[in-house]
């Protein structure tokens, strides 16, 4: 069957300054319990690469640069 | 590739799951036998994995010597359930209670005490009181992570556990699984497998649509239950399924056990209540549902007319444990608990032992009906555990785990099985033109959603099952492009067969009990003449899922009429105002 491109928004938003994933930290990719986190090959930062989030917060909590900041999904915000 | 290329690894128990009860059991078979090798699989990260990744506000179903019994509390349980309970696990956990806690508390797990240093319980059930608050109860997972690294457990992350593999003789001989970072398969040779999955919570659609929008962290899709059953394990009373009273459109519960104690209550669009009684039981959802269908709904949650520092305490708990994005929701709507009721709704419907009374079958002893198999938590039949009952069961599994495997020899697993997971397991990879992950998904839980939830109609179940069938029959058609969407495809696996479970259980089951659980139009009286029995479902030798009757075992704690009654009446009488 031939796909589509998808386009939907993410709740997690990860501030590419803040961000000290291209020095080696993997806390957010680490904890997150859906695994939809990932580094972002041009930029060496993390990003939210899926939109399965369950709004759980150990990104955020345990970011050791406050980086990231998760938003309800837009669907039931 | 072939089997004998597949990386293998050799240990005395596996623990699936590292979230609340698995490393409990992890922990107690070192604790036991600290030669024995112990190896946790985890599709996440131990660290923040399971139902209580963000911790935890409070126990349940704390039963602490001077407050409540042992005794007690198995009555209380067994009324709430409609008698359809196996007293004598419910009591192996209400003994062991007191005991966790003591033992978590040693732990560094802070419960609320109070001015003279006793645990502070408060009361929540219609009859018993049995509720700890667990104000700093964030740092769970840390703490047992501590305990994980102490005792020497191996941890694998980010492994999918697919299927069990057993013996020629049935035996469990080891466990098929997939890293989800790379799609490489593990084979884990092994003497006991430790199940603690969780619930299946990615079953019904939430009504906002998002898919990972569910009650039970979403990684807990029912793995567990599709593993149990493929390996012959009896499950028991899929029929009881969870709903939980939610807040409308966010994740998090509504939270009586929290805010009652503190005076809050559910209510009525009139702002008054209409239960005597917000322990989450069948029946109470049921009277939530009819007041939501009724015309007095929709139904809220009512804090506004509490004191300013009380509706602080409130909001410090709800927004910092369990579900810390709930201020935010509240904050993106504009609502504040201070001049705003809060809409509450119903949940989609899951298998959780954790709220109500569904899972894989075991006995007092952790035991499933396969030997060297146990389950724990969520995904265990022992109803209403919560997180207390999981850390138990845990223990429980653990210590009849350690026993087992110190008399039995590794078995070898069947290579026809084998052979037969690694194609299922690879297919979606190779498959370049299929079905995403995600479009399967949706349909399936939707079909859930149209045809399950009740009130349950046999005609609309017998064309949902009909249904679903279709969508595993398509189950071949997955398509991933990624080890992420593998992850998926697989889970997709488990949400198919879950649905079929969830749909055949409820046609069994021809009553109505367990309140609005297993609300049946067609049957609507409960039936005790026919019907007090537990229901099974299993895969019979011809490879068919087939349900019957289990007796209900001989109770521990007998009930008197007056008690049995008990929950049967938690409407408030009318015209009675809060």
């Amino acid at each position: 069957m031939p796909l589509a491109d998808h386009k939907t928004t993410v709740p997690v938003v990860v501030d590419d300054d803040k961000c000290i994933a291209d020095k080696g930290c993997r806390v957010c990719i680490d904890v997150c319990p859906l695994d939809v986190l990932m580094i972002n090959e041009v930029t060496g930062k993390a990003h939210m690469r899926y939109d399965e989030c369950w709004y759980c917060m150990p990104c955020e909590k345990d970011c050791p640069t406050d980086a990231v900041t998760v938003n309800i999904p837009y669907l039931l915000s | 590739m072939n089997i004998s290329e597949i990386e293998t690894l050799t240990v005395d128990v596996v623990v699936i799951g590292g979230g609340t009860g698995g490393p409990l059991a992890a922990v107690t078979v070192k604790e036991k036998n600290p030669k024995l090798d112990v190896l946790v699989l985890e599709k996440a990260n131990v660290k923040r994995s399971g139902a209580i990744s963000m911790g935890m506000d409070g126990l349940n179903n704390a039963i602490i010597p001077g407050r409540a019994t042992p005794e007690q509390y198995v009555k209380e349980i067994t009324i709430a359930n409609d008698g359809i309970v196996h007293q004598k696990a419910v009591l192996a956990y209400a003994e062991r209670s007191y005991d966790m806690i003591r033992k978590l508390d040693d732990w560094g797990v802070h419960f609320q005490k109070d001015q003279t240093g006793d645990y502070d319980v408060k009361k929540v059930h219609h009859l018993g009181t049995y509720v700890l608050p667990m104000p700093e109860g964030h740092n769970v997972k840390k703490i047992l992570y501590r305990r994980l690294r102490r005792n020497r457990v191996r941890v694998e992350n980010r492994f999918q556990a697919t299927r069990l593999l057993k013996d020629r003789n049935g035996r469990i001989a080891g466990v098929f699984a997939v890293n989800t970072r790379t799609s490489e398969p593990l084979l884990i040779r092994t003497k006991a497998v430790i199940m603690a999955t969780g619930a299946a919570g990615r079953l019904g659609l939430p009504t906002s649509g998002y898919l990972y929008g569910t009650y039970e962290n979403p990684t807990n899709v029912g793995d567990g239950h599709a593993m149990a059953y493929h390996a012959g394990a009896d499950l028991a009373n899929l029929e009881c399924f969870q709903i939980n009273p939610l807040l409308k459109d966010y994740n998090g519960p509504a939270c009586a056990y929290v805010t009652g104690p503190l005076g809050g209550y559910t209510a009525n669009a009139h702002g008054d209540r209409f239960i005597e009684c917000d322990y989450w039981s069948g029946q109470m959802m049921l009277e939530f549902y009819r007041e939501l269908e009724g015309g007095k709904g929709p139904v809220f949650l009512k804090v506004s007319h509490l004191a300013e520092e009380t509706i602080e305490e409130i909001e410090t708990i709800l927004h910092t444990n369990e579900r810390p994005s709930r201020g935010r929701f509240h904050a993106s709507r504009g609502t504040n608990y201070r001049e705003h009721m809060l809409e509450m709704h119903i949940s989609e419907v899951g298998f959780c032992s954790g709220h109500s009374a569904s899972g894989v079958w075991i006995n007092e002893r952790g035991e499933t009906t396969v030997a060297g198999l146990y389950a724990a938590g969520d995904m265990a039949s022992v109803p209403h555990s919560y997180m207390l009952g999981a850390f138990v069961y845990g223990q429980i599994c653990g210590e009849s785990a350690a026993d087992y495997v110190s008399g039995v020899d590794l078995a070898e697993p069947d290579t026809d099985a084998l052979d037969q997971e690694l194609a299922r397991v690879m297919r979606p990879r190779q498959l370049e033109d299929g079905i995403p992950p995600e479009q399967m998904e949706y349909k399936v839980r939707r079909l859930v959603n149209d045809y399950l939830q009740p009130p349950k109609i046999t005609r609309k179940m017998e064309i949902g099952l009909e249904r679903i069938l279709q969508v595993k029959a398509d189950l071949p058609r997955l398509s991933a492009r990624d080890p992420h969407e593998l992850l998926r495809a697989l889970e997709v696996h488990s949400i198919v067969d879950c649905a079929e479970m969830a749909a055949r259980a409820s046609l069994f089951r021809k009553e109505s009990r367990w309140g609005l659980y297993h609300y049946s139009i067609d049957y609507p009286e409960r039936d005790d003449e026919n019907w007090f029995c537990h229901s099974r479902l299993y895969k019979d030798d011809a490879g068919r899922m087939q349900t019957a009757k289990r007796p209900v075992d001989d109770y521990v704690v007998p009930l008197n009429d007056a008690e049995r009654a008990a929950y049967s009446s938690l409407r408030i009488s009318s015209g009675a105002q809060a």
